[in-house]
C-alpha cells in the first residue's frame, strides 16, 4: 500500500484508547468547542454592538462581510460530511454540490410549490413546514446517496472521482431541465432562473431573520454537525471507516463489512449536505443551478484539502480560507495588477489548490500543527 | 485471461435483450415524433462527427494513462488551448487564407504541447509518489489554473475560426439522402483516422513508441531496460497535450470557441476512453463514436437539453461493467 498521506488527525489516532478518566480526544474536543463557540460569540457580538462603530466587514476591510460568515457555517456543514467520507473513509466524491443542491432544491420546491409534485398547498403556511422538508430532505437526499452509493462505492480511485462527477453534473442538468421533464405546465425547478420566493425561516411567529439571527442558527447547526461527526469518528465505525482507508483487504479481514460502511459514509455526508443546502436556500431565499454544479463540488473539495482531509476542526478553517482568498482576490486583486477583475480569481484558485496538494496533501490545519508542535519541543 | 466460452451465456442473451429493448424505445419515442429514416441518418452522421472529437480527445486520455497511469483531467483544458490559440493567431486575418490558418493551427499545437511538458514538470513530477486522490485534484486544480488564465487573457465571448474547406466562417454542406453533412464533419473524420493511424504506427514501429509502451506494462522492468518513466511521462503529456489542440482546432469551426469549453468535452473525452477499456487507442475511438451516437440519438428523441444526462448514464454504466466495453480493456476496479 503506498504511503497514507491522510493518516494524523486531532489525537484520533495519536491518543490510545482512552484508559484515563478524561482521554485526551475528549479534552482536545472541549478546548475545541471552547474556540469556536468563542469565536462565533465573539463575530455575532461585535456585529451586533459595532462598539466605536467597528463591526466584521469594517474589521477586515470588507474583504469579510457578516454575509460571508454565515456562508462559512453553512459550508463548514458540507464540507465536514465530506471530510467523513474523503478523509476517514478515504471515498472521493466530486459531486458532493450535487446533494447540497438536492437539499436546496427540495426546500425550495416543497414549501413554494408543493402543490406541484401533489402535496396539499394549505401546509406551505405553517411555521413547522419548511422545518419538516429540511429533515425531509435530508432523508430523501440520504436515500438516494443509498441508492446510487451501491453500486458506485465499488468503483475505487479515478474510477468513483468519475462516477461521482457524472453524477453531480446529472444532477444539476436535471435541476436545469426540469428534472428531465417535458410538462410545460408544470415547471418544477424554474430552468435557469431556478426558483424564487423561498420563505424565511419561523418558529412559531418568531422569524430567523435579520441575518443576526439567522447567523446563530446557521453556526449553532455547524456545531452541532461537528460534534457528530466527531462522535462517529470515534466510535467503531470511525474505526471501521480509517481501517478500510488504510487498506480495504486488510479491514476485510479483520471482519469489517467495508460495503456498508462505504454506503453509510456517502449516505452520512450526503445528508450533511442537504441540511446545508436547506440552509442556504432559506438563506438566499432563491435557488438557481450554478451553485451546485460541477466547480462548486470542486471548490468543496478544495475546501476539505486546505482543512486536512481527515480533519473534522479544520472544516470551517479550510472553509474559511478559501471564502477569504476569494474574497480578497475579487476585492483587492485590482490593487496589485490595474484593472483586474474577479477572472483573475480562478487562475489563483488553480494554482492554489495544486501548490496545497503538492506540497501539503494532509491539509493546512495538519501541517501547521505538526509545525506548531516541533517549535514547542 | 481466458475466454473460452463460445456459446452465448447468460449474460450475452440479456445484454442483447437489453440492447433490443433500448432500440424498441428510441423508435417508439421517435414514433412520437414522426422521425423517419431521414431524421434517424441526420442524428448519426451529427452524433458520430461529436464522437469523432470525443475520440480525438479520447487519445490524450488514453496516451497519459498508459503511460502514467494518471487520468489527465486537464486534458479539456488542451483542447481549448489549442482551439483558442489557432482563433487568435488566424485573428481577422482575411477569409481564403489557408497558409494562415496551417500556420495558426501549428503554432497553437506546439504552444499547447510545451504546456502540457510544463504542466508535468511543474506539477505532476513533484507529486509523482502521491496517491490517486491526490493526483486527481492537482489535475483538476491544473484544469481550473488553465481555463481561468484562458478567461483572463480571452474574456468570455467567442471566438471564430473559418471552415477548412470554404476558408470561411459559413461551412460548405454536402446533401444526400435529404441529409445535411457538414465538410468540416470530413475533416473532422478523416482527422481522427490519421491520429489513430499514425499514433499506432508510433507505438508500434518506432524506438520511442516502443519505450512508451514498456512504461505502461511495467514500469520497474522499462527502467531495468534504460527506459527512463520520467523522460517518458514529459513525452506522454507533451503528446497528449497536441492531441487535444489539434481536437480543438479541427472542432474550432464547427462550434465557436470559447474560454470554458474544455470542461464538457475532456469529460466526454474521458468517457470515451473509458468506454474503450483506457488503454487500447482503437477501443477508444470506436468508444467516442458510439458516445456520439448514443447521446445524440437518445436526445434526438426525448429532448435536446438532456444530452449530457445520457453521455454520463453511459459513462457511469461503463464503469459499473468495470471494463470497457470490449472484454480486453484493464480492470477498471483497480486503481
Amino acid at each position: 500500500m503506498a504511503a497514507d498521506s491522510y493518516r494524523s488527525d486531532t489525537g484520533t489516532t495519536t491518543a490510545p484508547a482512552g484508559n484515563g478518566k478524561e482521554s485526551a480526544p475528549r479534552r482536545a474536543t472541549m478546548a475545541g468547542v471552547v474556540v469556536l463557540v468563542a469565536l462565533v460569540l465573539a463575530i455575532g457580538l461585535l456585529e451586533a454592538f459595532q462598539p466605536g462603530g467597528v463591526d466584521v466587514s469594517s474589521l477586515t476591510g470588507g474583504v469579510i462581510t457578516f454575509d460571508t460568515t454565515v456562508r462559512i457555517g453553512i459550508l463548514t456543514i458540507v464540507v465536514v460530511g465530506l471530510n467523513l467520507l474523503m478523509g476517514y473513509a478515504g471515498q472521493v466524491s466530486l459531486g458532493q454540490a450535487a446533494f447540497f443542491g438536492l437539499g436546496a432544491y427540495s426546500s425550495a420546491i416543497f414549501t413554494t410549490r408543493a402543490e406541484l409534485v401533489g402535496i396539499g398547498s394549505g401546509l406551505e403556511g405553517r411555521w413547522w413546514w419548511p422545518w419538516l422538508v429540511m429533515v425531509l430532505g435530508m432523508a430523501l437526499t440520504g436515500a438516494l446517496a443509498y441508492a446510487v452509493g451501491r453500486p458506485i462505492l465499488r468503483l475505487r480511485g479515478h474510477y468513483l472521482a468519475m462516477a461521482t462527477l457524472g453524477l453531480g453534473v446529472m444532477v444539476t442538468i436535471m435541476f436545469r431541465e426540469n428534472l428531465g421533464l417535458q410538462l410545460d405546465t408544470k415547471d418544477i425547478t424554474g430552468g435557469s432562473d431556478g426558483i424564487p420566493g423561498i420563505p424565511r425561516l419561523r418558529v412559531g411567529t418568531f422569524e430567523i431573520w435579520p441575518i443576526e439571527r439567522y447567523y446563530y442558527l446557521v453556526w449553532f447547526l455547524a456545531i452541532v454537525g461537528i460534534l457528530l461527526a466527531l462522535n462517529v469518528v470515534r466510535s467503531r465505525s470511525g474505526r471501521a471507516l480509517r481501517a478500510l482507508h488504510s487498506s480495504e483487504l486488510a479491514a476485510e479481514t479483520v471482519g469489517v463489512d467495508t460495503a456498508r460502511f462505504k454506503v453509510r459514509a456517502l449516505v452520512v455526508s450526503a445528508m450533511y449536505a442537504s441540511i446545508a443546502g436547506s440552509l442556504f436556500a432559506h438563506f438566499r431565499v432563491a435557488v438557481s443551478p450554478t451553485p451546485f454544479d460541477f466547480l462548486a463540488s470542486l471548490e468543496l473539495v478544495v475546501m476539505a484539502a486546505v482543512g486536512g482531509m481527515a480533519s473534522v476542526w479544520g472544516a470551517p478553517f479550510g472553509v474559511a480560507a478559501i471564502l477569504a482568498i476569494r474574497e480578497l482576490v475579487r476585492t483587492r486583486l485590482d490593487l496589485v495588477i490595474g484593472g483586474a477583475g474577479g477572472e483573475q480569481e480562478a487562475v489563483a484558485f488553480g494554482v492554489l489548490l495544486v501548490l496545497v496538494m503538492i506540497f501539503m496533501p494532509e491539509g493546512v490545519v495538519v501541517r501547521v500543527k505538526e509545525v506548531a508542535r516541533r517549535w514547542s519541543r | 485471461m481466458q475466454r473460452v466460452s463460445q456459446r452465448p451465456t447468460y449474460k450475452t442473451i440479456v445484454s442483447v435483450a437489453a440492447a433490443v429493448a433500448i432500440v424498441a424505445v428510441i423508435l417508439a419515442l421517435g414514433a412520437q415524433k414522426n422521425f423517419g429514416p431521414q431524421q434517424y441518418g441526420q442524428l448519426v452522421v451529427a452524433g458520430l462527427g461529436a464522437g469523432a472529437i470525443y475520440a480525438l480527445i479520447a487519445l490524450g486520455f488514453v496516451m497519459v494513462y498508459t503511460v502514467t497511469g494518471i487520468i489527465n483531467f486537464a486534458q479539456g483544458a488542451f483542447v481549448m488551448l489549442g482551439a483558442m490559440i489557432a482563433a487568435t493567431i488566424y485573428g481577422d486575418a482575411s477569409s481564403g487564407d489557408a497558409v494562415g490558418l496551417v500556420i495558426a493551427a501549428i503554432i497553437a499545437i506546439l504552444a499547447t504541447t510545451l504546456v502540457g511538458v510544463a504542466v508535468e514538470r511543474l506539477t505532476i513530477f513533484p507529486a509523482r509518489n502521491a496517491d490517486t486522490l491526490t493526483l486527481i485534484i492537482i489535475t483538476v486544480g491544473v484544469y481550473i489554473a488553465i481555463q481561468g488564465v484562458g478567461l483572463v487573457v480571452w474574456g468570455t465571448s467567442a471566438k471564430a475560426f473559418p471552415a477548412f474547406t470554404t476558408l470561411d466562417i459559413t461551412d460548405g454542406t454536402l446533401r444526400f439522402w435529404g441529409i445535411v453533412l457538414k465538410t468540416q464533419t470530413l475533416w473532422i473524420w478523416g482527422t481522427t483516422a490519421l491520429v489513430l493511424a499514425l499514433l499506432t504506427l508510433f507505438l508500434g514501429r518506432t524506438l520511442t513508441g516502443k519505450a512508451l509502451r514498456a512504461c505502461s506494462v511495467n514500469k520497474e522492468a522499462a527502467r531495468l531496460m534504460g527506459i527512463s518513466p520520467t523522460r517518458m511521462s514529459v513525452f506522454a503529456f507533451g503528446l497528449a497535450a497536441g492531441m487535444g489542440a489539434l481536437a480543438g482546432i479541427v472542432l474550432a469551426p464547427a462550434t465557436r470557441p470559447i474560454y470554458d469549453m474544455g470542461l464538457k468535452l475532456g469529460l466526454k473525452g474521458f468517457v470515451a476512453a473509458a468506454m474503450g477499456g483506457l488503454v487500447s487507442s482503437p477501443a477508444a475511438v470506436v468508444g467516442g463514436l458510439l458516445l456520439g451516437l448514443t447521446e445524440n440519438v437518445a436526445a434526438g428523441v426525448t429532448k435536446s437539453g438532456l444530452k449530457d444526462v445520457f453521455a454520463f448514464i453511459v459513462l457511469i454504466a461503463v464503469l459499473l461493467r468495470k471494463r470497457g466495453i470490449f472484454a480486453a480493456g484493464t480492470d477498471l476496479e483497480r486503481p
